[in-house]
C-alpha cells in the first residue's frame, strides 16, 4: 500500500512539474503542450477510434511477427545447442545478427518487400529471432547433465528428454531470450511504422510520425504515452506471471 | 476368454514387492582419455550380486567404483567385459536399475510430487490414479507426504535425497544403484537415512549397489563391502558383514568391522604410494 502511494505520489509530482513548466511558458507551447492537451488529445483519438485502430494494426504487425520468431526461434535454437554444426553456422550467424540494432533491418526490408505488410513483419521477425535463438542454445547447454542421466535411468528417450526435461529446464533462459525478442520487436515495428507509411494500415508508428509532419506535439507526447503503457502492460499481464512462477518453481531471487 | 480374465493393471498390483534382479559383471574394463594420457578406469572387474543383496564398493576417490556404477546402470559402455541384469546384458539405461545420485539431480521445474511422478509417468499400463496413489505411497515411504506441493528448492539436503530416493523406487525397480547419495549431507541426517535405507531395503526386496568412500557407512549397510584399488580400478578384497539387521552405525560391533576395512584401505594407500614414488 505504501508502495502504490509512493510511486503514485512520483508520478503526481512529475505531472504538476510539467504543468507548472507549460504555465511558466519557458518553450513555446507548440514545444510543449499542456498535460491536458494530451489528454484531450488522447481522448478525441479514443473516441473517434483512431487510437483503437491504429494500436489494433501495431499489435497485430507485432504479435505476427513475434509469434513467427518464436515460432522458428524455438527450434533453431534446439539444433544450434544439439549440433555443433548448427552452433558453427547458424549459431554464429545468430550470434552476429542480434548485435545488429533491430533497426538496421527497416532500409533492407523496405527494399526487398516495398512499402507492405510483408515489410512490416519481416522487421519484427528479424527483431524476435536471433535473441530467441541464442536464449534457447544458451539454455540448452546449461542443463545440467545430470537432469538428463536421471532421466535416462527412469526410461526417459529422446523426444520425452527434450520435451520433458531439457526444455522445462532450459526455461528460464528462453524466457528472458523471449523477453528480450519482444523488446527488440517492439523497438524495430516502432522504427518502421515511423519511417514507412504504408497504405495497408496506419499503425501507432504512424501516427507519432504525423504528428512531427504537423507539429502536433500533444499527439506526439499522447502516442508516445500510449506506447510505453502498452510496453508496461505486455510486461505485466505477459513477462511477470511467467517471471513469478519461475523464481517461485527454481527458488531464485526476486528483484 | 483369457484377455477377459487378466486383470487390469492397478496401483496395488504395481506396489506388489517384486523379484529382485541378480547382477554378473563380468570381466568389466573401462578407460578414459584425460590430460595424462589413457587412465584404465576399471581393470577387468568381475562381480556377482545375488538377489535382495546389499553391496557396497568402497575406494578412494578416482578409483572407478562411480564408473562401475554407471557401467551397470546402463549409462555408460564398457571398452570390454559385460554386466547381466538376470542374465540379460545390460546395452541401455532402464528403469529396472534405478539410480540415486550424489546430487539430488530433482527437477527443480516440478514438485516434490511431480518428481517422483517423472519416471511412474514412463511407465505404460497405470491409470492416472495408480500412478497418484504409487507416488503418494513412496513419498509416505520416506516421511515427505506433507511436502508433495513444496518446490524443490524449499527442501532441506535431506529431504532432496529423500525425495530422490522416493523417486528412484517409484517405478519399482530390480536395482538400485547409489552413487555416495549421502556425502553431502550432515552427520545427523546422514544417521536417520541409513536407519531409513535399511527399513526401505528390508520392505522393499531390492538388489542394492551402494558407492561410498565412508568405510562405516558401508559396513553399515552392506552385506558385503568391496575394497576398490585405484590405477586401475580393480576390487581388492571383500569383506562380508555379517551383523543383524537394523544396525546402529554407533555399535561396537560395527565399529570392528570399520576399523578391519579401513586398515586395509589404508594399507592400499600406502601400496599406491610407494607405487608412484
Amino acid at each position: 500500500m505504501k508502495r502504490l502511494f509512493l510511486a503514485a505520489a512520483f508520478f503526481a509530482v512529475l505531472f504538476l512539474l510539467w504543468d507548472a513548466a507549460f504555465r511558466a511558458r519557458i518553450w513555446s507551447p507548440v514545444l510543449l503542450p499542456s498535460p491536458w492537451q494530451v489528454a484531450s488529445y488522447l481522448k478525441g483519438a479514443a473516441v473517434d477510434g483512431t487510437l483503437a485502430r491504429a494500436t489494433l494494426i501495431t499489435m497485430r504487425r507485432l504479435l505476427a511477427g513475434y509469434f513467427i520468431g518464436l515460432v522458428l526461434g524455438l527450434p533453431l535454437g534446439l539444433l544450434t545447442a544439439r549440433w555443433k554444426l548448427f552452433h558453427d553456422t547458424i549459431g554464429t550467424m545468430a550470434l552476429g545478427l542480434q548485435t545488429l540494432p533491430s533497426v538496421c533491418w527497416v532500409p533492407l526490408a523496405l527494399l526487398w518487400f516495398g512499402q507492405t505488410e510483408a515489410a512490416m513483419l519481416f522487421v519484427v521477425v528479424m527483431g524476435t529471432l536471433w535473441s530467441v535463438v541464442i536464449a534457447t542454445e544458451t539454455g540448452v547447454r546449461n542443463v545440467p547433465p545430470i537432469y538428463r542421466r536421471a532421466a535416462l535411468t527412469m526410461g526417459s528417450k529422446r523426444l520425452h528428454i527434450w520435451f520433458k526435461v531439457i526444455l522445462p529446464a532450459a526455461l528460464p533462459f528462453i524466457v528472458s531470450g523471449m523477453k528480450q525478442g519482444w523488446a527488440f520487436a517492439w523497438r524495430s515495428l516502432m522504427a518502421a511504422e515511423i519511417f514507412v507509411t504504408i497504405l495497408t494500415g496506419f499503425g501507432l508508428g504512424q501516427l507519432l510520425h504525423y504528428g512531427r509532419e504537423l507539429s502536433a506535439m500533444d499527439q506526439v507526447i499522447a502516442i508516445m504515452f500510449v506506447i510505453v503503457v502498452i510496453g508496461l502492460l505486455a510486461d505485466k499481464i505477459f513477462f511477470s506471471p511467467i517471471e513469478r512462477f519461475l523464481h517461485r518453481r527454481w527458488g531464485t531471487s526476486q528483484a | 476368454m483369457r484377455r477377459a480374465v487378466r486383470r487390469r493393471s492397478s496401483a496395488t498390483e504395481e506396489l506388489e514387492v517384486i523379484a529382485p534382479s541378480k547382477l554378473a559383471i563380468n570381466n568389466v574394463s573401462k578407460s578414459f582419455q584425460s590430460a595424462s594420457g589413457k587412465v584404465l578406469a576399471l581393470d577387468r572387474v568381475s562381480l556377482n550380486v545375488a538377489e535382495a543383496e546389499f553391496v557396497c564398493l568402497v575406494g578412494a576417490s578416482g578409483c572407478g567404483k562411480s564408473t562401475l556404477l554407471n557401467i551397470i546402470a546402463g549409462l555408460e559402455k564398457p571398452d570390454s567385459g559385460e554386466v547381466l541384469a538376470d542374465g540379460k546384458p545390460v546395452t541401455a539405461p532402464g528403469r529396472e536399475r534405478l539410480v540415486m545420485f550424489q546430487e539430488p539431480a530433482l527437477f527443480p521445474w516440478l514438485t516434490v510430487f511431480g518428481n517422483v511422478l517423472f519416471g511412474l509417468n514412463l511407465k505404460p499400463n497405470l491409470s492416472r490414479k495408480d500412478r497418484h496413489d504409487v507416488a503418494k505411497y513412496y513419498l509416505e515411504l520416506v516421511g515427505l507426504s506433507r511436502f508433495e506441493h513444496a518446490n524443490i528448492h524449499e527442501l532441506s539436503g535431506g529431504m532432496k535425497q529423500r525425495v530422490s530416493l522416493a523417486r528412484a523406487l517409484a517405478p519399482n525397480p530390480r536395482v538400485l544403484l547409489m552413487d555416495e547419495p549421502f556425502a553431502a549431507l550432515d552427520a545427523l541426517t546422514r544417521e536417520q537415512l541409513y536407519g531409513d535405507i535399511q527399513e526401505i531395503w528390508n520392505a522393499r526386496r531390492k538388489t542394492i549397489v551402494f558407492v561410498t568412500h565412508n568405510v562405516r557407512e558401508a559396513a553399515c549397510l552392506g552385506d558385503r563391502v568391496l575394497l576398490f584399488s585405484p590405477h586401475p580400478g580393480r576390487i581388492q578384497e571383500e569383506f562380508a558383514v555379517s551383523l543383524s539387521r537394523p544396525r546402529d552405525i554407533n555399535s561396537v560391533d560395527l565399529a570392528a568391522h570399520a576399523t578391519r576395512i579401513t586398515k586395509a584401505l589404508k594399507r592400499l594407500g600406502q601400496a599406491e604410494a610407494v607405487a608412484t614414488k
